[in-house]
């Protein structure tokens, strides 16, 4: 499906914690995407053009149906500030369907561990959503403090533990502590959370050999391919420039984990 | 301004400009480094609306570009400090340019060259020389790509030289691309334009940079970027002005274009054509928006083609 700007309507707004918050877009009925792969994003305008850069923003679920768009993120900078502040019927323009998901086919009948870390929480749930009855899915969610959000979302569809850096909540430490403490098994790990993390996880997988796939972030400008904003190490010659740089928001942002060098 | 208002046009505008020979079916590109190749673009917009397509850098062997992070939002702006990474000539004219070749002739080609060194540079033009690029961008102004104190583009005697080098091997025209960072841009202008150049383009970016102040520490790996976007527009006007009254070769202005009356600005003060960049990232429509609108605007006020309003206010 091809790639472009959709004017989309603001359902519902709501915080989930103190910073993050929750946006239901409806797309028009007549124009909205077929579907998504989970591990793909969005890049979300803020609608003041000083601030005139796509948001990224991965997609937390998709109901294909009734074209809504569920979207959870931080509010961080002015730009999900903005977006934070808008009220429901507000046009929200979205760019997308951006990027690379995670292969589903890969991951049917296996024993999946899906690891988030804060906001590298939300599209975990539309992989765990979509692997439900596929696959035997434990998702592991970290997060700083008790102030959670979307675990009762994991419950519904799969196996799920919560860790806490601060241990105010679940298990005190990050997603592998909970991983080892539960004694986790799986055979396939997917991740997405900040990069020490991800590095950890790689290492984890690798140890175990067994296949690990990860989401990353990066910085974006034009979110399509065309800028070379957002590049990662890869391990071999990228597709786009022969060098080692993939375009995190194009051959990404979920990579096989041996892929690149985080 | 010009004698449009005399006339009462009935038959739609002429758009069509000339740069150097070459015709153009209206005076709307892209920027370099904003657009890639097309290719990413072309699944959302109709390319051939396109008076041209200037392609992304592309210098001898590929690039590698900068570490990340390569990009930071600024206030009705951007930073970018990419560092030109891109597959080098030979994958460009073997992948790029062969994708663009649908668009041609409708849609010109501009190859944006960019280098190291002088050899670099002339490699690319030399290996472009038998392919069907319309024009050729010479990009002596990036502000992320370091080679000595200055970049070529920075000095006069320096671009002279390398301007006059490149246009006794290149086959198309050459277009000499200006960095605002200069003390006289009037000055550079003439020196691209006594070394043999067939047109300039200007402004590329601003040099800037952007600190984290939480962190407390740079934002760019790079330390150092280029603006681009809305907020370095009437900079770029200036000196588009200045350009164009400093030289008799046709001028390309580009610099922060989000809608047609930024264009017209730029048309105005006496660029022959113009490019957008940054804004193809907040609207991939902003090329189409500002052609549709130059348009209307020459039918607004009589005017039977766009080459009347070319220089217009002195």
């Amino acid at each position: 499906m091809s790639k472009r700007v959709y004017e989309t309507t603001l359902c519902e707004r709501r915080a989930l914690t103190e910073d993050i918050f929750e946006m239901i877009l409806a797309f028009a009925p007549e124009d909205k995407p077929d579907a998504v792969t989970p591990g793909q994003f969005v890049g979300v305008y803020t609608g003041d053009a000083a601030m005139l850069l796509p948001r990224p923003v991965s997609i937390c679920g998709y109901d294909a149906g009734e074209g809504r768009l569920r979207l959870v993120c931080r509010a961080q900078g002015a730009g999900t500030k903005y977006l934070r502040s808008l009220k429901p019927g507000a046009v929200v323009r979205v760019l997308g369907i951006l990027g690379n998901g995670y292969d589903l086919a890969a991951l049917e009948g296996r024993k999946a561990l899906l690891l988030g870390g804060g906001v590298g929480i939300p599209p975990m749930l539309e992989l765990a959503a979509r692997l439900k009855d596929r696959a035997e899915v434990t998702a592991v969610l970290g997060y700083r403090d008790a102030a959670d959000f979307l675990a009762e979302d994991f419950a519904q569809v799969c196996s799920v533990y919560v860790a806490t850096e601060d241990g105010s909540k679940g298990i005190r430490g990050n997603v592998l502590d909970a991983v080892r403490q539960k004694g986790i098994e799986s055979d396939v790990v997917c991740a997405c959370g900040p990069l020490p993390m991800l590095r950890a996880v790689k290492e984890y997988a690798k140890e175990r050999g067994i296949p690990c796939f990860v989401s990353l972030e990066e910085r974006m400008a034009c979110g399509v391919g065309a800028c070379l904003g957002c590049v990662c190490r890869t391990a071999g010659e990228d597709a786009h420039s022969h060098v080692r740089n993939a375009r995190v928001c194009t051959e990404g942002p979920v990579f096989a984990a041996e892929e690149v060098e985080l | 301004m010009g004698n449009c208002t005399e006339n009462t046009v009935k038959a739609a505008p002429d758009l069509s400009v000339n740069i150097a020979g070459v015709t153009l079916k209206n005076p709307v590109m892209t920027a370099s480094g904003t657009f890639g190749s097309g290719m990413e673009y072309g699944e959302m917009i109709d390319i051939s609306r396109l008076g041209a397509i200037v392609t992304k850098g592309v210098s001898d062997v590929p690039w590698e570009g900068n570490p990340t992070p390569r990009v930071a939002e600024t206030y009705g702006g951007m930073l970018n400090a990419i560092g030109l990474q891109n597959p080098g000539v030979d994958v460009f004219i073997e992948r790029d340019l062969a994708y663009l070749e649908q668009y041609r002739p409708g849609t010109k080609v501009i190859v944006n060259v960019c280098g190291h060194t002088e050899e670099e540079y002339l490699n690319v033009v030399e290996r472009l020389s038998d392919t069907n690029a319309d024009m050729l961008e010479i990009n002596v102004s990036c502000p992320n790509v370091k080679c000595g104190a200055l970049a070529f583009g920075q000095d006069p005697a320096t671009l002279c030289g390398i301007t006059e080098k490149i246009c006794r091997i290149a086959k198309q025209p050459v277009i000499m691309k200006l960095t605002p960072n200069v003390t006289s841009i009037a000055e550079l202008a003439k020196a691209a334009e006594s070394g043999g150049a067939d047109a300039i383009s200007l402004i590329n970016t601003l040099t800037g940079m952007k600190i984290d102040v939480e962190r407390q520490r740079f934002v760019l790996a790079n330390r150092t970027g280029g603006l681009s976007g809305p907020a370095i527009h009437p900079v770029a006007v200036r000196m588009v002005y200045e350009a164009a009254h400093a030289v008799k070769i046709p001028v390309i202005g580009m610099g922060g274009i989000a809608c047609a009356e930024d264009a017209l600005e730029f048309l105005l003060a006496g660029a022959s054509a113009v490019a957008v960049g940054c804004m193809n990232f907040h609207d991939p429509e902003t090329t189409h928006r500002v052609i549709d609108g130059i348009e209307d605007y020459l039918s607004r006020h009589g005017c039977s083609g766009v080459r009347e309003i070319i220089g217009a206010v002195r």
